[in-house]
């Protein structure tokens, strides 16, 4: 390798791990330091001695914001998901002898997975309780504020994807299936709102869904309710946001499948015998699913950390850790704790990050 | 000949309307008269007199595209570098921890970005303003200029390269005289992008800007959380409309484009 | 056949005292595990219009990259005109080549794709334009000087593409499947063509493809190449009349292929007399053969469809079997008819169809004659 191209490496590699990787491994370093009266607000810091700052580290701060316990029902879930995946094929195939996909299959197949879930809940509670003992100074939560952002989290990205999901996929299949020449536009016309201001999306919300916004004013006009509906500053408006803003990255990535997708398929399943129902599940869904498995990570992993949404559209109840994480850095001013937050909000999205990634090489393949 | 049922059209329609509804909404009560934003007072041009006015907007929108136009074009510098690198050369040592980096930006929440950036500009004793935006909004955007010229290098016909080495050019030359012509259009929508995405940021901006270098967002986000105001609605309209003019002119443009193409193409072949 | 020419045949392979342009010296190129190239030696003489015919994968293609400079040969040496231009880049070597894509330059117009070169050397600027001209004369594009390459049809962007590799006067011209993006009708003209050019200018030409007919029109000589090797280097019509092995012959060509040992010669026949036992009833098969061969040797016998003659009536000469047709192809100017002459042995005779409604007294099931002289086919030990 000659000399240009060392440099030519050496100019994004150098910046990347002046401006990503360090600053992450500061992160790290604070989040294991303690609040203080001082500028900056935390101690130990280098001016300190290199030794005597990495022996004053400790996990006080994640001990505080409970990630023990975060980290035990992770490692649950991942332990499900896993058992899950090892169960669901053998149990499958010892019900279903012949799967042959039918749309009457599915009955069976629900029922099997319905099975595989008890079974997999039952033996999860069998270890748990024998664990228990054990872990539970481990997983002991001094501050639930924090572990309950986590959930909350967690719970409103799965929502707010499945219903990005209901909503984007009939919106992708419609341009797929449109006139040719319309196509352009059409796609042009999802991709506008992703080029215009998120802030200013989500704002635009805020005076549709205010008590005296323009929807109750509606719905008052024409007699459907009598007194305004409280949304905005409730979780309702935070899904609501999220489905509107993320919707063009769910569209997309369906839509990209559903055109690649060759028509004579449809066309060969239904001269095959289907009606045009079965036609859909049985081809088009299938064949679609990369395109859908991309578009809910690429809606569910931004989610997750959304702090715009929630601060802007949500109440005072609405717990997101982006927002917690936001609130304990400006408001709190304790840095070592909006630290351990961020390093455990890294480590929840590994696994959907890295699941993402092999979802997109597999497509490639 | 694809079906296109009466369901297609209905979710297309209540999709789009969707999306466009809201804004659409924004925009109408933006030449609202009165300073109740939810009641149609009679049409007035009033905010947006009252919007240039507003002598802090101003200022925040100036350093907003000051930061946009460094950002963006440092960004597409380092982004175009780094998506010849990753196509291009071989292997070479920490190539996997250099990918890694380019993507984990992509999907990491932008908290977490915005934060470890402030604590590093903190550690090092950088005065926050308008170069630590600068460098915030660079790191980030960087790699997404890189994903939109990787996946045109991707499809770059690579004896392009060749010939022109066969016919004397220096490897910098190539890259001078053939690669980077022909590239050229995704480096523009990677600037635009980087251009876009930091106008847009207030997340990262918030973290890392200093007292005197408010920018828009920063400036929008503290207005709007108290509730919807007018001047607001006006601004927005200026910056949708903006977008929306620029989107669809290239895309115009882009479609004119390839009808031309199409059309030099069948001549071609009568000739 | 187009070569070799009737007047002052140019055969530099045949001169012990010619020295080549290009020398391959036991080069082996492995790419990790793969072998492309294996120790492989070859001289190619100025002025020659070499091909390289192989299937895919047999390294063709990695043989003419690292004439071009494109990969370096992990073992032995390359020289031309006696240097070793293994450290050589590809852009100070004095080859040009011919990208199987065309490889034009999509933002530049046809006629500064072909100045590209020359602005990158000394050459004044006049002297550029001119040579530009010259060039399009050449390949009859003067018309089509101002388009860009998305303008211009399929055979006028190849003809650009080979205006541009020669506009430099390289030593030697790299040629990748030059005409494989062409339909067949034009990939004939285009043919005649590049030999025209070739003849005009005298620029050694170096070609690969994986069509042999194009092989055998356009080239001095052929190299046959598998898996690596060169199975042989020769004329188009000694590769195609006396190939050196069962795998050239039925590359080359359609060709029946009988395997048999070799009988202990007659007495009173003549030394290169060979015979062939193939099966244990019928009469062996009377062949020629430069080779001497072991008693009781396996061989392989092997005749192109067009030296068998059918007949209904057994006919006098060196060999004679006799079958039932089993199949007839019908190609218009000629027709194959697939004979079965013993269980699971089939042999294709070729007749051409001089009159309109031709040998109809030939039809399925038929039983026929198929004849042929002993020197029609060649005996092959592997």
């Amino acid at each position: 390798m000659n000399l240009r191209a060392r440099l030519l490496i050496f100019v994004p590699y150098a910046w990347l791990l002046v401006f990503f990787l360090v600053p992450f491994g500061i992160v790290l370093k604070i989040s294991l330091s303690d609040i203080a009266l001082a500028i900056p607000p935390y101690v130990p810091t280098m001016k300190d001695g290199f030794w005597t700052m990495i022996r004053g580290l400790d996990l006080e701060n994640y001990a505080f914001i409970g990630a023990g316990a975060v980290f035990a029902s992770f490692t649950l879930l991942v332990l499900a998901i896993a058992m899950f995946q090892i169960l669901y094929p053998r149990v499958r195939r010892a019900l279903i002898p012949d799967a042959r996909y039918g749309i009457f299959d599915s009955a069976a197949v629900a029922l099997t997975a319905l099975a595989v879930v008890v079974v997999n809940i039952a033996v999860l509670v069998a270890v748990l309780s024998f664990l228990f003992p054990v872990l539970s100074d481990f997983v002991d939560i001094p501050d639930f504020l924090y572990f309950a952002a986590y959930l909350s989290s967690l719970k409103i990205a799965l929502i707010s994807t499945l219903l990005t999901l209901l909503i984007g996929y009939p919106i992708a299949y419609g341009m797929a299936r449109s006139a040719e020449h319309w196509r352009p536009t059409l796609l042009m016309l999802v991709i506008l709102p992703f080029w215009t201001s998120f802030l200013i999306r989500v704002y635009a919300w805020m005076g549709i869904l205010s008590t005296e916004g323009y929807l109750n004013q509606l719905l008052i006009n024409i007699g459907v309710i009598s007194d305004p509906l409280v949304i905005l500053n409730t979780n309702i408006a935070v899904y609501i946001g999220i489905v509107y803003t993320y919707l063009p990255f769910m569209v997309l990535p369906i839509y990209a499948s559903l055109d690649k997708m060759d028509d004579s398929l449809v066309e060969a399943a239904e001269d095959l015998g289907c009606t045009a129902l079965s036609a859909f599940w049985l081809v088009t869904a299938p064949l679609s699913k990369p395109g859908v498995i991309a578009g809910c990570f690429l809606v569910f992993i931004p989610t997750l950390g959304e702090f715009v949404i929630p601060s802007l559209l949500g109440g005072s109840n609405t717990l997101m850790i982006g927002k917690v994480l936001w609130e304990e850095f400006f408001n709190n001013r304790d840095w070592p704790v909006a630290s351990a937050v961020a390093v455990i909000l890294l480590f929840i999205l590994i696994v959907p990050i890295v699941a993402f990634q092999r979802n997109q090489e597999g497509g490639e393949r | 000949m694809r079906k296109f049922s009466w369901f297609n059209a209905t979710s297309l329609t209540f999709g789009f309307a969707f999306l466009y509804l809201p804004m659409l909404i924004l925009i109408i009560y933006s030449f609202n008269e009165s300073r109740l934003v939810t009641v149609w007072a009679g049409f007035s041009t009033k905010w947006y007199g009252e919007l240039f006015q507003n002598k802090a907007f101003l200022d925040a929108a100036k350093v907003t595209i000051k930061v946009a136009f460094w950002s963006s074009t440092l960004a597409t510098i380092l982004g175009t570098m780094a998506a010849y690198i990753m196509v291009r050369t071989g292997q070479f040592r920490g190539r996997g921890l250099f990918s890694g980096m380019i993507y984990a930006p992509l999907v990491m929440p932008e908290v977490i970005t915005g934060l470890s950036l402030l604590l590093f500009f903190i550690a090092i004793g950088l005065d926050r303003g308008v170069i630590t935006i600068v460098l915030a909004h660079t790191t980030f955007a960087m790699c997404y200029v890189s994903v939109v010229v990787t996946s045109r290098l991707v499809s770059f016909d690579q004896s392009l390269e060749e010939a022109a080495l066969d016919l004397g050019c220096t490897p910098f030359d190539a890259f001078r005289s053939v690669t980077l012509p022909i590239i050229m259009p995704a480096v523009i929508s990677g600037w635009l992008l980087a251009f876009t995405l930091s106008l847009d940021d207030l997340v990262i901006a918030s973290f890392t800007s200093g007292p005197s270098s408010t920018t828009l967002p920063i400036k929008i986000f503290s207005a709007v959380r108290l509730g919807v105001t007018p001047e607001i609605n006006a601004l927005s309209t200026i910056m949708i409309g903006l977008v929306t003019i620029g989107v669809i002119s290239a895309s115009l443009v882009s479609r004119s484009m390839s009808i031309k193409a199409k059309a030099d193409e069948r001549r071609a072949e009568q000739d | 056949m187009a070569q070799p020419k009737p007047d002052a045949i140019f055969a530099p392979w045949d001169d012990p005292a010619a020295t080549p342009l290009i020398q391959f010296k036991n080069v082996t190129k492995r790419f990790g595990d793969f072998t492309a190239i294996d120790n492989l030696t070859l001289d190619i003489y100025a002025q020659e219009f070499f091909a390289l015919l192989g299937p895919s994968g047999c390294g063709k293609t990695t043989l003419m990259r690292m004439l071009g400079g494109f990969e370096t040969p992990t073992t032995g040496q390359i020289f031309l005109d006696g240097v070793d231009i293994g450290p050589v880049p590809p852009n100070e070597r004095p080859v040009n080549m011919m990208f199987q894509s065309y490889a034009l330059f999509p933002h530049l117009t046809v006629w500064d794709n072909i100045a590209f070169g020359l602005k990158r050397s000394d050459m004044h600027k006049d002297e550029i334009g001119d040579r530009v001209e010259k060039m399009l004369k050449l390949t009859q594009l003067e018309k089509f000087a101002k388009r860009k390459p998305h303008q211009i049809s399929g055979g006028q962007r190849q003809r650009v593409a080979l205006a541009r590799s020669l506009a430099k006067a390289p030593k030697l011209l790299l040629l990748d499947e030059p005409l494989g993006a062409l339909d067949k009708k034009l990939r004939h003209e285009t043919q005649f063509e590049l030999m025209d050019i070739q003849e005009t200018i005298g620029t050694t030409f170096v070609i690969v493809t994986h069509d042999q007919e194009e092989a055998m029109t356009v080239a001095s000589r052929v190299a046959v190449m598998v898996d690596g090797t060169l199975s042989q280097v020769a004329t188009p019509d000694q590769i195609y009349e006396a190939p050196n092995s069962t795998y050239v012959a039925d590359f080359i060509g359609d060709v029946n292929l009988i395997e048999g040992t070799v009988d202990v010669p007659e007495k009173n026949a003549a030394s290169d007399a060979v015979s062939i036992r193939w099966s244990a009833t019928e009469p062996a098969i009377k062949a020629t053969s430069d080779l001497t061969f072991g008693a009781a040797a396996t061989v392989h016998f092997a005749i192109r469809p067009e030296k068998v003659s059918i007949s209904t009536e057994a006919p006098e000469a060196d060999n004679v079997m006799s079958g039932k047709i089993l199949d007839i192809a019908y190609l218009g100017n000629i027709s194959t008819y697939h004979v079965e002459v013993a269980p699971g042995l089939i042999i294709k005779a070729q007749a051409t169809n001089v009159r309109r409604v031709s040998r109809r007294n030939l039809t399925w099931e038929d039983h026929v004659y198929l004849s042929w002289t002993d020197t029609a086919g060649v005996v092959l030990m592997t």
